[in-house]
């Protein structure tokens, strides 16, 4: 193993802030007990209404009121919930068809491809090449039996933002329910939901310097949502099982730690890492939006050379970053985003994300370029490929 | 948890011997492709009366298991003759490496196949080839023996993946014992594929899936 010195995964997941574990220690050892009712005993109640303050918080930076936010283990059981769950409140009342993005992360596109499974219909709406989706052709796939349409905020890999509050009006109009995996914007790109006519949004703790294990699912009022999983009546009656006290608390420090301040010095690493980047080395190409992008998120690929081979030699180096290689995934198949979008398998086999996050320092963007810059310039002196 | 490549597949990816093209070679064996992912070229000089590779270089598109045994086969064939060197195995070269993860096995039957390529296109070139066979069953059980199941590190013939082959009017039709939806089902697929298209006989391949 090599020691890692500049980490730029920060889309996977994120160091915890210690602040946050402060926070969450008393939840261990002092205030240890299940949120009681308020007929239970002190214990109980008092972390009953740290449960309440976190939910108030959190619900609070989406403009949305206590009682609709749920929280989950995280983010692919938020999308389980959202999708499963109007399945299930719907599936027979109004119709049986869903549509998504074919670039979504993978707990929403699987969660429809399990119900399409049982019989329903999904539609992946066509996306441009820059991973927006084509609004129109969304407009056209909506139908009377359409019950959710699920398209996430931010992409995982690319980075490409979607126009969610245009998506949000037309699913309005057309009368469907609306999803979205925010997981990867939550906090960094600004979205309120007495702005935004979104019913269900999904969120994460651990890509915002939060603890692993606790995630949220925002749930507009009055949305037609049954929980998928059996149990007892917490969490509004859709998410059983005994509340991550700890976590919703360490979940709520991480939210109030996110400043505007903060992603702006994140976005401006990025800038300067992108830039030399396509400068500087050649055949090097933009996966994702030139403009519409998360600020923290790089992705671009690298001609003639393999992503893993990359990653390795990065590694050896002290940086950690990411491909959408085929090599380095657990099924061996290259990014479906990268493809997605309508690149082609070397495109996606050379694809590296840089994402950044708090604990990056100014003097790692430039640390890391010229590590790349060697990497690359070394593994296309071996390649076969780019030389006629 | 160590990393999971052994300290001799890691010395071959920092430092790959034999690099590059040999501008006047007697032969060239290319495998793979950019769209697999992994891509192998070969060029070997050999001795006109003794046959022995005098002097072989490779290139690599592909990860550090890719790099490593397109270098070991370098180092495995070189002073060898071809009818030596075409022994060689994907298990001669993952042993010399000291073992490769399951995952990566298929990385190494690459590079043996480069090799081969490298010293079939010398058997045209200096007509040393027999007459082209046709394409059997036999043949493709023999060629999906090169196709490894990423879950054990086997061939798929080995690890019974393959439960059913046939020939007809140029097209061959492979039936696994794996659903559609197997986590590996994609990459095995587009392997086998790999390996029967380019047979001069062969228009189509067809692989299904048992549920």
């Amino acid at each position: 193993m090599f020691e890692t010195t500049v980490y730029l995964d920060n889309a996977a997941s994120t160091r915890m802030d210690e602040r946050v574990l402060e926070a969450m220690k008393p939840y261990f050892f002092d205030l240890y007990a299940v949120a009681t009712s308020q007929f239970g005993y002190s214990l109980g109640i008092e972390a009953r209404d740290a449960l309440d303050t976190a939910r108030a918080q959190i619900a609070g930076v989406l403009g949305a009121n206590p009682e609709e936010f749920v929280f989950t283990s995280g983010s692919t059981e938020s999308s389980n919930l959202a999708i499963k769950g109007v399945a299930l409140a719907l599936g027979e009342k109004k119709g049986r068809h869903i549509v998504i993005s074919p670039i979504e992360d993978f707990p929403v596109l699987h969660s429809a491809r399990a119900l399409e499974r049982q019989g329903f219909r999904v539609t992946r709406v066509r996306v441009d090449e820059t991973g927006r989706v084509d609004l129109d052709h969304l407009r056209e796939s909506i139908t009377d039996e359409t019950i959710l349409v699920s398209v996430q905020a931010a992409n995982q890999e690319i980075g490409t933002l979607q126009d969610v509050k245009a998506i949000a009006e037309i699913c309005k109009e057309k009368g469907t329910l609306f999803h979205t995996d925010a997981t990867h914007s939550f906090l960094r790109v600004p979205l309120d939901v007495r702005e935004v006519p979104v019913d269900l949004i999904t969120v994460s703790a651990h890509t915002i310097h939060g603890p692993k294990g606790i995630g949220g699912l925002y749930v507009r009022k009055g949305t037609p949502i049954r929980k998928w999983m059996d149990g007892g009546y917490q969490e509004f009656d859709l998410r059983p099982g005994v509340e991550n006290i700890p976590g919703a608390v360490g979940f709520a420090k991480a939210v109030e730690l996110i400043t505007p301040e903060e992603t702006a010095r994140i976005q401006a690493m990025r800038d300067r890492l992108l830039e030399r980047l396509l400068n500087e080395i050649p055949h090097t190409v933009l996966n994702g939006h030139p403009v519409h992008r998360l600020p923290q998120n790089a992705n671009v690929s690298f001609r003639f050379i393999e992503g893993e081979s990359l990653l390795l030699h990065l590694d050896m180096r002290g940086f950690a970053v990411s491909t959408g290689s085929a090599c380095f995934s657990r099924s061996l198949e290259a990014s479906h985003v990268i493809l997605g979008i309508g690149g082609n398998h070397e495109r996606a086999h050379g694809s590296v994300r840089f994402t950044f996050g708090r604990y990056n320092k100014e003097e790692d963007v430039d640390a890391v370029v010229e590590a790349v810059k060697e990497v690359v310039a070394e593994l296309r002196r071996i390649s076969p490929l780019g030389k006629e | 948890m160590p990393l999971p490549y052994s300290a001799i597949v890691m010395e071959h990816f920092r430092n790959p011997r034999n690099v590059g093209r040999i501008e006047d070679a007697d032969a060239k064996g290319v495998e793979g492709s950019p769209a697999c992912g992994d891509m192998v070229a070969v060029y070997l000089k050999v001795d006109p009366e003794t046959h022995v590779i005098t002097d072989i270089k490779f290139e690599s598109y592909g990860c550090a298991s890719n790099i490593a045994t397109g270098s070991i086969i370098t180092e495995l064939a070189k002073g060898k003759t071809i009818e030596e060197a075409k022994k060689l195995t994907w298990k001669d070269a993952s042993e010399a490496l000291g073992g490769l993860p399951p995952i990566k096995v298929h990385c190494s039957v690459l590079a043996i196949d480069g090799l081969r390529a490298a010293i079939e296109n010398y058997e045209e070139k200096h007509g040393l080839v027999k007459e082209r066979k046709p394409t059997t069953v036999e043949l493709v059980k023999k060629r999906l023996k090169r196709v490894v199941n990423p879950v054990v590190g086997l061939d798929i013939v080995r690890s019974n993946l393959v439960k059913d082959v046939e020939v007809k009017d140029g097209v061959v039709r492979v039936v696994l014992d794996l659903p559609e939806d197997h986590q590996f089902a994609a990459a095995i697929k587009e392997d086998i594929v790999d390996k029967l298209e380019p047979r001069w006989d062969v228009n189509e391949v067809i692989v299904e899936f048992t549920e």
